[in-house]
C-alpha cells in the first residue's frame, strides 16, 4: 500500500522524534535530515517496519560543501512491495566525515559506501573492508572533493594535457 | 560434488581471471579460489573502466553533459539519455511536447532490443555457439541502421536532449520501424528460440545454474531482468511510470522456473527474449498514435538553468533502473550529479553466489554472461 | 625452357603460370599480411564497433584476420579499442609485452589517441595509449565506423608488406613505465 512522502517522513518522525533534523515535503523531492547517531536505528526500522518495507537501497551519494563545511551523504531507499520512496541525508563534518555503516542492512550499501569513500572520503565506522573500489589502489586524494587538484603526472606517466 | 579419493592431496588454487578476457564482457577482474574445478570463493575487482563521468558532469553545463551519459551504458545508450534529460525536466519543470515523447519511447526500445540482442549474441559466444552471435549482429544492424538515419551515429547517439529530440522523425524512418517490427517479431524470435534457448548443450549449461533467490537479490540491489528471472514483477515502466509509458499495453516477462531452478541463468536469458517481444508491441502502438507537432520545447533547448534544489530520478533501462541525483544551485551548470548505474549493483551479487559451493569454474562464465553487465556503467 | 639470342629465359608457356619469382621478403610479408590476427582488447564503447566489425555486415574475415585470438602469445595485432585508465595501463603494457615480434598496434578510438571526451577533467584516464605502447595506426572517431577499422587494417598490411628480413630497426620501443608495484 503506497504511502505518501509526507505520511512517511510523519512515520519516522514519530519513531525518532528530535533525530530526524528537518522534515522538507514541500522541497522538488521531499526529503529528511537525521542525525548521524541515529542512522543504524533508522536502517533497521525502514527496512523491517510493515507499514515502509524499504528492502531496496537504490543508491548513497555524498555532496561536499566547502563553504557549509559539511558533506552529505544521501540515502536513496525504495520499498518493491509498497512501491514508495524516501530520501534521507546526514551531515557530516567536512574534516572528520565519519557515519555508521549500513552495510548489515541491505548488502548492496558494502559497494556504495566503498565509492563514497573512494570518491569524498566517507569513513563508513562497522565496514568490513573500507578500500578503493574505483580509482587505482595507489591512488591519492579524494576526486569528488571541490577542492581536488588533479595530480601532473600518475607513476611518472603525464596526467595534464591541457 | 568434487570425487573423494582420501590419499590424494589436493591443494587450493589462486585463479586470476583478469581484465583481459574473452567472456568478461569488458574490463572486470574476478580471484578466484578454486578446488581443482570447484569455486571455493571469489573477489571481484572493478574500477578498470573508472572515466571520472561525475568530476565532468560538474566542469561542464547541462547540454555538455548528454554525451557523457551515453558513454555510460554504451549499449543501451538512447535510455541514459532519456533518464538524465527526465532528471532535469524534473527539476526545472519543462514540459515536453507529445510528439517528442512519443519519438523518445520507440528511439528507447528500439534500443532495448538492440542490447538484448546483443546479450543474445554475446551470452551464445561466451558458452560457445557462435552462430546466434552472427545472427544477432545480423539484426541489430538493421536497427543500428535505424537509428543513422535518425541521428547520424551507429552508438552513442546524443538524440535524446533536455526538452526533446535533436531532430524530427521522419516518415522514410517510422516505415522502416514498421518494417522491422513486422520482420522482427514472429519469425526471428522464433528462429533464436529454436537456434539457441530449447537447444540441449545450452539448457545443460544454464539451467539451475547461478541460482538467484529473490530476497537475497533485492538485498544486493539488483535491478531489471536480473531480478525479474527470479520471480518478481517488477518492472519501473508500470510500477512508477514516467514519460508516457501508462498509455501503452505491455506484459511483463518473469522467471517461471522452466527449465530448473526458479531463477538460474537460464530463466534471466528467457526474461530478455521475452522482453524483445513487449518492446516491439510497445513500438507498434506507438507508430500508430504519434501525433504531428514540435519535437523540442525549443527554449530548454538552447540551455537550460534550473532553480535551485535537488531531485532523484530513476528509469528502466535495459539492464536495470538507471538513477540520476541531481543537486542544482541555480547556476549553468550542475552542481552534483550521481549516476547509479544498474550493473554495479547487479555485478555485487556475484561474489555471493559463487560462494555457495556449488559452482564451478566454466559456471562463473554462464553467471558473469547471464547478468548481462557493461563495465562503463559499473565504473561509470 | 631454352635461351634464346638476346639472352631471355624462354619458359614453356604452360610453366609461366605455374612458377612464381618473387624475393623472400615479399612471400613473407604477403603470407604475414594476410592472416593478421589480433588480440581480443576490446575496453569500452569501440569495442561494440570492434566486434560489429568482426560480425557479418562488416566480415572482417574475409581479410584474414578473423580469429580474434584471446592470449597475447598467439596474436600479432593489439587493438586498443576503448579508453585506458590508470588502473588498467599497467596491465596494457604487460600484455603489450607478452605480444611475439613483430607486432603492430592500432589506437581505435578518440580516448586512445589523446584522451579523447575525457582529456580535461578525467583525473583517472591516461590521455593516449601512446605514453605507454608504440602505436603505428590511429583511429579517429568516437566510435570510428567498421569501415574505418579496417582501413586501419589495410594500413597495417600495408606496413608489413613493406618490412625487410635483413632490417629489423623498424621503430624503437619506448622506455620502461608503469614499474611493477
Amino acid at each position: 500500500m503506497a504511502l505518501s512522502r509526507p505520511e512517511i517522513h510523519a512515520i519516522v518522525k514519530e519513531r525518532f522524534g528530535d533525530g530526524v533534523v528537518e522534515d522538507h515535503p514541500e522541497a522538488r523531492d521531499p526529503y529528511i535530515v537525521v542525525k548521524p547517531e541515529i542512522l543504524e536505528d533508522l536502517a533497521f526500522f525502514c527496512r523491517d517496519e510493515p507499514r515502509l518495507r524499504f528492502d531496496l537501497l537504490s543508491s548513497i551519494t555524498g555532496v561536499d560543501y566547502p563553504d557549509r563545511k559539511m558533506i552529505e551523504v544521501i540515502y536513496c531507499l525504495d520499498s518493491t512491495p509498497s512501491k514508495h520512496w524516501l530520501i534521507a541525508k546526514v551531515l557530516l563534518p567536512r574534516d572528520d566525515p565519519r557515519v555508521a555503516s549500513v552495510e548489515k542492512v541491505w548488502r548492496t550499501a558494502d559497494w556504495h559506501e566503498r565509492e563514497t569513500f573512494d570518491l569524498l572520503g566517507v569513513n563508513f565506522e562497522g565496514h568490513h573492508n573500507l578500500v578503493r573500489i574505483l580509482c587505482a589502489e595507489d591512488w591519492e586524494g579524494h576526486p569528488l572533493r571541490k577542492d581536488y587538484v588533479m595530480p601532473e603526472t600518475y607513476r611518472g606517466i603525464k596526467n595534464v594535457i591541457y | 560434488m568434487t570425487v573423494a579419493v582420501k590419499d590424494i592431496r589436493t591443494e587450493e588454487m589462486l585463479l586470476n581471471m583478469g581484465p583481459q578476457h574473452p567472456s568478461t564482457h569488458g574490463v572486470f577482474r574476478v580471484v578466484i579460489r578454486t578446488d581443482g574445478e570447484m569455486v571455493l570463493e571469489s573477489e571481484s575487482h572493478i574500477g578498470y573502466l573508472h572515466r571520472c563521468f561525475e568530476k565532468v558532469a560538474e566542469n561542464n553545463n547541462y547540454l555538455q553533459v548528454v554525451p557523457y551519459t551515453d558513454r555510460m551504458d554504451y549499449l543501451c545508450a538512447m535510455a541514459n539519455n532519456l533518464g538524465y534529460a527526465e532528471t532535469v525536466e524534473k527539476l526545472a519543470k519543462i514540459q515536453v511536447p507529445e510528439r517528442a515523447q512519443y519519438i523518445r519511447v520507440i528511439a528507447t526500445e528500439l534500443n532495448r532490443i538492440a542490447s538484448h540482442l546483443m546479450a543474445f549474441g554475446t551470452y551464445g559466444l561466451d558458452l560457445g555457439a557462435v552462430t546466434p552471435f552472427l545472427y544477432a549482429f545480423r539484426d541489430r544492424e538493421m536497427i543500428l541502421k535505424i537509428f543513422e538515419k535518425l541521428c547520424g551515429q551507429r552508438l552513442n547517439y546524443s538524440y535524446i536532449r533536455v526538452g526533446g529530440v535533436t531532430f524530427d522523425i521522419t516518415d522514410e524512418i517510422l516505415a522502416d520501424a514498421q518494417r522491422f517490427c513486422d520482420y522482427f517479431d514472429p519469425v526471428i524470435i522464433d528462429e533464436y528460440d529454436r537456434l539457441l534457448s530449447y537447444n540441449g548443450i545450452f539448457i545443460s549449461r544454464t539451467a539451475n545454474v547461478g541460482v538467484l533467490p529473490v530476497d537475497l537479490a533485492i538485498s544486493y540491489g539488483v535491478t531489471g531482468p536480473s531480478l525479474r528471472g527470479s520471480g518478481l514483477k517488477r518492472d519501473l515502466r508500470k510500477d512508477e511510470p514516467y514519460s508516457i509509458y501508462n498509455r501503452f499495453e505491455f506484459d511483463v516477462p518473469v522467471g517461471t522456473g522452466e527449465m530448473g531452478q526458479l531463477g538460474d541463468c537460464w530463466d534471466r536469458y528467457m526474461v530478455r527474449i521475452r522482453e524483445m517481444r513487449q518492446s516491439v508491441r510497445i513500438i507498434r502502438q506507438a507508430l500508430k498514435d504519434i501525433p504531428p507537432g514540435d519535437f523540442c520545447e525549443k527554449k530548454a533547448f538552447r540551455g537550460v538553468k534550473p532553480p535551485k534544489g535537488e531531485v532523484y530520478h530513476k528509469i528502466e533501462g535495459a539492464r536495470g533502473e538507471v538513477g540520476f541525483y541531481l543537486v542544482s544551485d541555480g547556476s549553468v551548470k550542475p552542481y552534483r550529479l550521481k549516476a547509479r548505474g544498474p550493473s554495479f549493483c547487479n555485478i555485487s551479487v556475484l561474489d555471493a553466489l559463487t560462494s555457495r559451493g556449488d559452482c564451478m569454474v566454466a559456471d562463473m562464465v554462464a553467471i558473469i554472461g547471464s547478468l548481462d553487465i557493461v563495465m562503463g556503467e559499473v565504473d561509470r | 625452357m631454352n635461351l634464346d639470342t638476346s639472352g631471355n629465359l624462354n619458359p614453356d608457356p604452360l610453366l609461366k603460370n605455374l612458377v612464381f619469382m618473387n624475393s623472400v621478403d615479399y612471400l613473407v610479408n604477403l603470407t604475414r599480411a594476410s592472416s593478421v590476427w589480433p588480440l581480443t582488447f576490446g575496453l569500452a564503447c569501440c569495442a561494440i564497433e570492434m566486434m560489429a566489425t568482426g560480425a557479418s555486415k562488416y566480415d572482417i574475415d574475409r581479410f584474414g584476420s578473423g580469429p580474434f585470438r584471446a592470449t597475447p602469445r598467439q596474436s600479432d595485432l593489439m587493438i586498443v579499442a576503448g579508453t585506458v585508465t590508470h588502473k588498467m595501463a599497467p596491465r596494457v603494457k604487460r600484455l603489450y609485452d607478452q605480444m611475439p615480434e613483430p607486432k603492430y598496434v592500432i589506437a581505435m578510438g578518440g580516448c586512445v589517441i589523446r584522451g579523447g571526451p575525457y582529456v580535461k577533467y578525467g583525473y583517472h584516464v591516461l590521455k593516449g595509449v601512446d605514453l605507454i605502447v608504440p602505436v603505428d595506426v590511429y583511429v579517429p572517431g568516437c566510435p570510428p565506423r567498421p569501415e574505418a577499422l579496417l582501413e586501419a587494417l589495410f594500413k597495417v598490411q600495408k606496413l608489413m608488406k613493406r618490412e625487410k628480413i635483413v632490417d629489423r630497426t623498424r621503430r624503437t620501443t619506448k622506455p620502461e613505465v608503469y614499474q611493477p608495484v
